[in-house]
């Protein structure tokens, strides 16, 4: 149980999600793949959390349970601004929804085909009845403006769009509803290079502005180095080391986070790659390893690492890792 | 002639041709390739770096021809071979990985299969000799338990696996030219690294040149002997990685890399290019890159700009590199 503290927009505690492994003729439950196993932190008002690792690791299904977006939690808790988010009843729910927004990562197929930019963007306004009537109009102008688009992009459907536009009508639609907290999942992953520099400028323009809280989920470091104050480093469903930016990258603590970022290309042909190479790949959530997760593929696995499971501590200020080796 | 070069693309064109129009998609690209040497091809998407690609190994969609231009190959052109001569040219002198590894591998044939099909095709090994070889391959790209692996489908292996399984099969003729077509883009970093490291390792194993085409300029810094920069289906910059990093002369090339998140954990903010990419159906006159310039001059709208040759064999199509070169010179000469 976590106590709650102002400072902390949302406070996750012990978040667990399991899927059900369906087989057999009845279709009964035969497994569970633990997609988020544990996963705690804290992110303060007005910062940008960046949450990094392989593909299967469990990041954007952190991201999607926190929203209560995929169905129930399977454990722990979702503090947002001091309340439970699994507690509240439908209506509740319903306009709480409008404080907490998502951006998915491809701007193709997050917006519908079918309906013109202004009704995207101006649906959910409409639905949750944030502005009068009358002012309707320009308030979603003043929206799309601010996101970079013009008033006479309303009347226009997606496919006219490139992917770095649509991106944007993405951000104006989860920023309509003035939310204080938005999952970016992967928004620049599916972006040329040089669109994506004018999302990630973008984001943090409107972060400044409205004090926005993001949580940053990617598997593109150097950008989640740009735009996070804190990160947090996930394999197989669970946080394996967390900290401010500069300590993540500056002093990496966890043997997963070092051979992450040490695998990181590095554009600059004279920049020596000391690269750790991992054997082998990331083993399956549904039927992990004992012990450290981690410890098939880690380079200083010993006995006790096989068998009992580490917890997290805090090792600097603020810079928790789950590891034996800190172990005091 | 070609000689020295195992592979010569000069001004090849190629278009799909659409209910829309005529795309141009690759539009006068004019490269070298020597043996044993690593090319990379940046650029964004649209910018045609898989399409010339393609246009070597003659696979394009049915809608795209090669307009014109020659690809040479030890002094033959490509193009005009016949379609019996292709299917000996593919696999056996230059083979192809693609992005995908998901999608790239037939699902309903065993790996071994797949292997030993290209392997039998174009060496006269039996059966059994291709097996061989085909687990030789596999062992050769770290594919752990071979005699299992050959036995299964694709479906049966991850992401990383079925790329070096992919990369094995490209290889199992030894060809004189590997084309990888963003062999990294789909796997995680982790994996990323490996596959990067076998490559790098293979090629000073068996001597291949390999064409890496991709849009992360952190994949081929360190990797690439020579790196040729496109935009709007025409070669912005040529140059060694060097030039291209830390001397870049084409204002394209500038942008690129100051649009990317620094490694040094600068918080500054980023220096994005205007403009969206340009749109292939509707290319402008002068330079391709002007729409998105900011030192876009009038001559850069009317007229495309021509090789400005820097030393080194470093070139950049760019008007302000023409101008520059033309005013040191003139600078000298009136000294």
């Amino acid at each position: 149980m976590v106590t709650y503290d102002p400072q902390y927009i949302l406070m996750v505690d012990e978040l667990k999600k399991y899927f059900p492994i369906k087989g057999g003729m009845m279709s009964k439950a035969v497994g569970q793949v633990k997609a988020v196993d544990g996963v705690t932190f804290n992110l303060k008002r007005g910062t940008t959390m960046g949450l990094v690792g392989e593909s299967g690791c469990g990041k954007t299904t952190t991201g999607r349970t926190i929203l209560r977006l995929s169905g129930e939690k399977t454990g722990g808790q979702v503090l947002f601004n001091g309340k439970e988010v699994y507690d509240l009843s439908k209506k509740e729910m319903r306009a709480l929804r409008t404080k907490m927004q998502i951006i998915f990562q491809d701007p193709f197929s997050s917006l519908s085909p079918r309906l013109p930019v202004g009704e995207i963007i101006g649906e959910a306004v409409r639905e949750h009845d944030l502005v009068s009537k009358a002012e309707f109009n320009d308030y979603i102008d003043t929206v799309m403006d601010e996101c970079g688009l013009q008033p006479f992009h309303k009347a226009r459907y997606p496919h006219e769009f490139s992917g770095g536009q649509r991106q944007r009508i993405c951000i104006a639609r989860a920023l309509a509803l003035n939310p204080e907290f938005i999952v970016c999942d992967e928004p620049v992953s599916a972006l040329d290079v040089s669109i994506q520099a004018q999302i990630i400028n973008l984001l943090k323009s409107l972060q400044r502005q409205r004090n926005l809280t993001y949580l940053f989920i990617s598997h593109d470091l150097s950008v989640v180095e740009h735009i996070s104050d804190v990160v947090g480093v996930m394999y197989l469903g669970n946080l394996v080391e967390y900290g401010r930016t500069e300590d993540i990258f500056r002093n990496p603590l966890h043997p997963y986070t070092k051979a992450l970022f040490s695998a990181i290309p590095i554009p600059d042909p004279k920049a020596k790659m000391n690269r750790i190479v991992l054997e082998g790949t990331i083993p399956s959530p549904a039927n992990p390893p004992s012990g450290c997760k981690f410890h098939t593929r880690c380079a200083n696995c010993t006995q006790r690492c096989k068998e009992e499971a580490p917890v997290q501590r805090e090792v600097e200020d603020g810079h928790y890792v789950v590891c034996h080796l800190y172990d005091k | 002639m070609g000689e020295e070069y195992i592979l010569q693309v000069k001004d090849l064109h190629t278009s799909f041709f659409t209910d829309s129009g005529e795309v141009k998609a690759v539009n006068g690209v004019t490269f070298n390739l020597a043996p044993g040497k690593i090319l990379g091809i940046v650029g964004e998407s649209g910018s045609g770096k898989s399409v010339t690609a393609y246009s070597i190994m003659q696979i394009l969609a049915s809608t795209g021809r090669i307009v014109s231009g020659e690809v040479l190959y030890k002094g033959q052109d490509i193009t005009k071979f016949d379609k019996k001569q292709m299917k000996g040219f593919r696999g056996k002198c230059c083979s192809i990985i693609f992005q995908d590894p998901m999608t790239s591998l037939n699902p309903v044939f065993t790996i071994g299969n797949q292997l030993m099909e290209a392997i039998l095709l174009h060496t006269d090994k039996d059966k059994k000799q291709a097996k061989d070889r085909a687990i030789e391959m596999l062992e050769l790209v770290g594919v752990n338990e071979p005699q299992k692996r050959i036995k299964q489908y694709p479906h049966e292996l991850s992401g990383g696996m079925r790329q070096r399984v992919m990369i094995a099969m490209a290889l199992a003729c030894e060809p004189d030219i590997l084309i990888a077509d963003e062999p990294t883009t789909a796997l995680d970093v982790t994996i990323q690294a490996q596959i990067l490291e076998l490559m790098q390792e293979l090629q000073k194993k068996l001597g291949m040149a390999i064409i890496m085409v991709t849009h992360d300029l952190g994949v081929i810094a360190d990797m690439c002997d020579e790196i040729i920069v496109m935009y709007g289906g025409r070669v912005c910059e040529r140059g060694t990685a060097e030039d291209i990093f830390y001397r870049p002369a084409h204002e394209y090339t500038k942008g690129l890399l100051r649009s990317i998140p620094k490694a040094d954990g600068s918080k500054e903010r980023l220096v994005p290019i205007a403009g969206t990419p340009i749109n292939l159906l509707n290319m402008p006159k002068g330079c391709a890159f002007c729409a998105r310039c900011d030192e876009a001059m009038k001559i850069c709208l009317t007229e495309v700009p021509p090789q400005v040759q820097m030393p080194d064999g470093h070139y950049s199509c760019c008007w302000l590199a023409y101008k520059q070169l033309y005013e040191a010179q003139k600078g000298e000469s009136a000294r």
